[in-house]
């Protein structure tokens, strides 16, 4: 069998250490990525949960914005939660000024569409692709889909509203798997960057 | 207190303990910044910050104006909402579950019962597990920590103490915390009930750090961080991300130095970043030194 495959967290700002925790229990070498060069040792990269604004802000000002977009846009891998998930589209429906995304995912998104956090919420969600019945849905002050392209497969709605895609390498979901002991989605990014490599 | 609840299809929840608990998550490696006014939440927003804690006056400015400090304005915390799009965090005074009540109702993301506002109870701490809103409480040691975390908080920072510049008290909590951290994780199952007993602490809880070498939820440091370096060493001891309060809008220049302490606590282990951070801030704020603040003005005190 193949080494394990090494998958980077985006270590900017935001839930990093459970990623890592989750990707480890996947089977992966998971390590955080800060800086541009980190970028050439992974196979594949998650984008935590966290401010999108904060994290758009800093990927700009240490020069990670640029990099990681070419990174994405020649496949490399790629799982966004949350805030991950904004980072992946190509549009924000309501971005802060200058805040923009890494882009990947040909979709809409709109953020905090949830709402504030007293509508944070937990609800099991039924994921294409995933066994063994519906993943534990924590969405904190999540986004959603609002609009996606021809490529974009829908695995996942919570009330009519889209919370889970992929297209081709790029995976993501406005909850927080990392957030549970269930690391079934974990699972099914490392397989795409396995089959990837 | 479980954070591992079962999955519920039909019905989503709401201010569930993992839903609380992971809304602090989002906000690791962050930097939390006091803001008076609608104007100054945007400086923060757009330096960076992860979230705004709404107040009606600093702490810096509490310490000078004596009185009773209260919950902020409704009004002045609605602006405050609507002018960004980060969380935004307001105060309650300890034990007064009606402000906190007040605050929810608003729809702010973070309520701090905080010992910055004047206590209006000398006794009890307000149930939090009574809201959907999330709490975050202060603490000088693991103990108290522990309590709050009993009653419901999500989130824990160190005091420090507030409105001072000083970074001195807040090194001293945030250090007794992790070493008493440290010494539970030492602890063979025997001792953990009387180290419940001398903390005065659920012995669930108690159990649960050694378990995990880590309080079961997120841990900020707060009170008297007032320089991109002092955001780096919070972080270097151990915190997950810092509370600034006075130190940038009573300072020379507030957005720029904002943005270089948002810059330090992310790149907390890399001095060329912090050296660079750290040029032409122009004045920090003056400063006050702890050890000739007399106990009565000691905001750490307050909270038990």
């Amino acid at each position: 069998m193949n080494p394990s495959p090494v998958i980077g967290v985006l270590a900017l700002q935001g839930d990093v250490r459970e990623h890592l925790i989750a990707l480890a229990a996947a089977d992966a070498v998971a390590r955080p990525v800060r800086r541009p060069e980190e970028l050439a040792e992974i196979d594949g990269l998650v984008i935590p949960g966290g401010e999108s604004t904060t994290i758009s802000k800093l990927a700009d000002l240490f020069g990670m914005a640029e990099p990681l977009r070419e990174r994405i846009a020649a496949g490399l891998p790629v799982y966004g939660t949350c805030a991950g998930l904004i980072m992946l589209a190509e549009k924000i429906l309501d971005p802060r000024s200058g805040q923009e995304t890494f882009g990947g995912i040909d979709m809409i998104v709109r953020r905090n569409a949830f709402g504030r956090q007293n509508e944070s919420f937990e609800a099991g969600v039924t994921v294409a692709g995933i066994d063994d019945g519906p993943v534990e849905g924590v969405f904190i002050r999540a986004p959603w889909v609002e609009s996606v392209g021809a490529e974009v497969e829908i695995l996942a709605e919570h009330e009519g509203h889209v919370v889970a895609v992929r297209q081709g390498r790029a995976l993501a979901t406005s909850f927080h798997p990392e957030l549970t002991g269930d690391h079934r989605i974990h699972a099914l990014f490392v397989d795409m960057v396995r089959a990837a490599r | 207190m479980s954070t591992t609840p079962s999955v519920s299809p039909q019905s989503p929840e709401t201010g569930t303990a993992r839903v609380k608990r992971g809304m602090a998550e989002q906000l690791k490696g962050g930097v939390i910044m006091d803001v008076v006014n609608a104007e100054q939440a945007k400086i923060a927003e757009d330096a960076g910050a992860v979230a705004v804690m709404a107040l009606e006056r600093v702490p810096a400015d509490i310490r000078k104006d004596g009185g009773v400090a209260r919950m902020s304005d409704p009004n002045m915390i609605e602006e405050i909402i609507g002018a960004v799009s980060i969380p935004v965090m307001a105060k309650s005074r300890i034990g007064h579950f009606v402000e906190a009540q007040v605050l929810q109702s608003l729809g702010v993301d973070y309520i701090d019962e905080s010992e910055v506002l004047t206590p209006a109870d000398e006794v009890n701490h307000s149930d939090k597990w009574a809201f959907t809103t999330p709490f975050v409480c202060g603490a000088t040691n693991l103990g108290e920590a522990l309590r709050r975390i009993a009653e419901g908080a999500a989130m824990i920072r160190s005091k420090g103490e507030a409105g001072t510049g000083n970074v001195v008290e807040a090194v001293r909590h945030l250090r007794q915390i992790k070493n008493e951290i440290a010494r539970l994780r030492g602890f063979d199952n025997n001792e953990l009930f009387a180290a419940a007993k001398d903390l005065r602490a659920p012995y669930e809880l108690v159990k649960e750090v050694a378990e995990l070498g880590k309080l079961p939820v997120v841990l900020f440091s707060a009170g008297g961080v007032a320089t991109p370096a002092d955001a780096a060493l919070m972080r270097q001891l151990g915190a997950e991300g810092v509370f600034v309060g006075s130190g940038i809008f009573k300072s020379g220049d507030p957005a720029k130095r904002a943005a270089a302490i948002v810059k330090a606590t992310t790149f907390y282990d890399d001095p060329k970043i912090i050296a660079d951070a750290s040029r032409n801030l122009g004045e920090a704020m003056v400063g006050i030194n702890c050890d000739t603040l007399p106990e009565s003005e000691r905001y750490a005190n307050r909270g038990w």
